[in-house]
Formats: structure tokens, C-alpha cells, sequence
């Protein structure tokens, strides 16, 4: 299952529409992570609404999104994680430490604009 | 352990890593039959998910069971992991947050053992492993 990339100003927007699997997981990483450069992305967002589960690997592989893309000089955001879903993940042990999130696309947007501006009024960035 | 059967058991093969992807489907539908909240439908499938990659990772091939039980009234879901791969050397280290061999976040056993209510694991080095759970409603 391929994950589309819109590309909207300055920013890149990844809509996860179902499942992933493992291998789903690390292709979405790979082609973000070189995407960012081709369009000078300033920001991505990964939205991540269609996710019933974010399991070890799911956490481990979007951390490394964000770590990889921030080495790349843009800003990462994962958006729309589920109430049921963020419950799973703090019970398992998972953190998205040093990783932004929002509640959804129009929150992360708005980070990434403010983020822009120099201004991060009202973001989570999780250290 | 002598649990009532509610429904007939499904079976999942876990053998690459779609299959892990449609053993938790095959969870959460399941668990869904027994009324499970749907906080819960995410922890049981999170759960099977660990789980099932647990297999592939060490043992290559394996197979998730998943059972709707009842126990005096009491519904729940069972899920069972089985391998007979090379089975877990140190169990005590095994079930230690952040401990993992293969480079992992070593939250996968500890982590499911906090997402359900009961957790048993029997392993023989060299033979396999087998990992129940099971979440009651509540």
C-alpha cells in the first residue's frame, strides 16, 4: 500500500490511507526522506488519522522520519494519531520523544507556519 | 486453562509481514464480537502485532491463534503466539523494557504483557516459544 505525497507550498503532506506494513513503513521513510530535497520542502507532514494501531515498529520507524528529515532541514509533524491509539502506544512504552505532533492536518499546517514565522506558540514538540 | 470457547478459533500463519498486519485485523474483528470497547480493540491488535513480528523476527514462520473465551461469565480474547523457532535464552532479560537482540526497542514482550490483562510465555531454548494473552471485559 503505497501512501500518496501531496505537495502544498513549502511543504510535503503524507496521507496514510490504511494498514501498513513493515515494509509499507520503511518505503514511506525513504521516499520521504529523499522527497524533501527534491522539492526544498521546508516541513512534512505525516498523517497518520487512517492508523488503527502504531506499534514498536511503526514508532521507531516515524522517529526515524522525523530525525532524518530534521538532519535534512526541514520540520516534520505526525498528525491525527487516535485517542485509542496513543492509549496502546504510552501502555506498550512507546514515546515520539523530540518529535512534534498535532492534533490534525489544519493543527499541523498551522505549526509548520508558525515554525516559519520563529514563533512555536502552542506546538508539542515532546523532549 | 480450561476456557470456554465462544466461536471457533481463527487461524493466522504468520510467515512475512503482511501477515502481521492481517493477524491484528483478524484480531480486532474478532475481539469486536465479544463487546470489547474499542480502546481495547487497539490494545488487543497492538498486542497481536508485537507479537506477531516477535515471531517472524526470531523464528521466521509461526502462527497467532485467536480465541473468543469465557471464564464464569467473564468474555475475553485470547491470543496465542507459537513458534518452534530457537526459542528465548533469557527470559527474565527477555520481559526487561528496552532489552532486545536484534536492535529492536526491546518493548515488545514487556509491552504486551502491560497491554493485556493475563501473560504467560513458555519457551524452550531450541524449540520455541509460545506466548498467551488475554484481555477480559470489563
Amino acid at each position: 500500500m503505497q501512501v500518496p505525497i501531496l505537495k502544498q507550498g513549502a511543504y510535503l503532506i503524507a496521507t496514510v490511507q490504511s494498514a501498513l506494513t513493515d515494509e509499507d513503513l520503511k518505503q514511506l521513510r525513504d521516499t520521504l526522506v529523499v522527497s524533501v530535497s527534491r522539492v526544498r520542502a521546508r516541513g512534512v507532514i505525516v498523517d497518520v488519522t487512517a492508523l488503527d494501531v502504531i506499534d514498536s515498529f511503526a514508532t521507531r520507524t516515524l522517529r526515524d522520519v522525523a530525525h532524518m528529515i530534521r538532519l535534512r532541514g526541514a520540520e516534520t509533524v505526525i498528525v491525527g494519531i487516535q485517542p485509542e491509539v496513543a492509549f496502546s502506544m504510552v501502555k506498550l512504552g512507546l514515546t515520539l520523544e523530540g518529535i512534534a505532533t498535532s492534533l490534525d492536518l489544519e493543527e499541523g499546517l498551522a505549526y509548520l507556519n508558525r515554525k516559519g514565522n520563529g514563533s512555536d506558540h502552542g506546538v508539542r514538540t515532546h523532549r | 486453562m480450561g476456557f470456554a470457547l465462544i466461536a471457533d478459533e481463527v487461524r493466522v500463519s504468520i510467515d512475512c509481514d503482511a501477515d502481521i498486519v492481517s493477524a491484528r485485523q483478524k484480531g480486532r474483528d474478532l475481539a469486536s464480537q465479544c463487546g470489547l470497547p474499542t480502546t481495547d480493540l487497539a490494545v488487543v491488535a497492538t498486542a497481536i502485532s508485537e507479537l506477531a513480528r516477535n515471531i517472524l523476527r526470531y523464528a521466521a514462520h509461526g502462527e497467532i491463534i485467536l480465541r473468543l473465551v469465557e471464564d464464569h461469565g467473564k468474555r475475553g480474547v485470547e491470543v496465542v503466539a507459537t513458534d518452534d523457532g530457537p526459542g528465548i535464552p533469557d527470559l527474565t532479560l527477555a520481559m526487561q523494557d528496552g532489552y532486545s537482540t536484534c536492535g529492536g526497542l526491546g518493548l515488545g514482550l514487556p509491552g504486551t504483557r502491560r497491554l493485556m490483562h493475563e501473560f504467560e510465555i513458555i519457551s524452550e531454548f531450541g524449540k520455541g516459544t509460545t506466548v498467551t494473552v488475554r484481555r477480559w471485559k470489563r
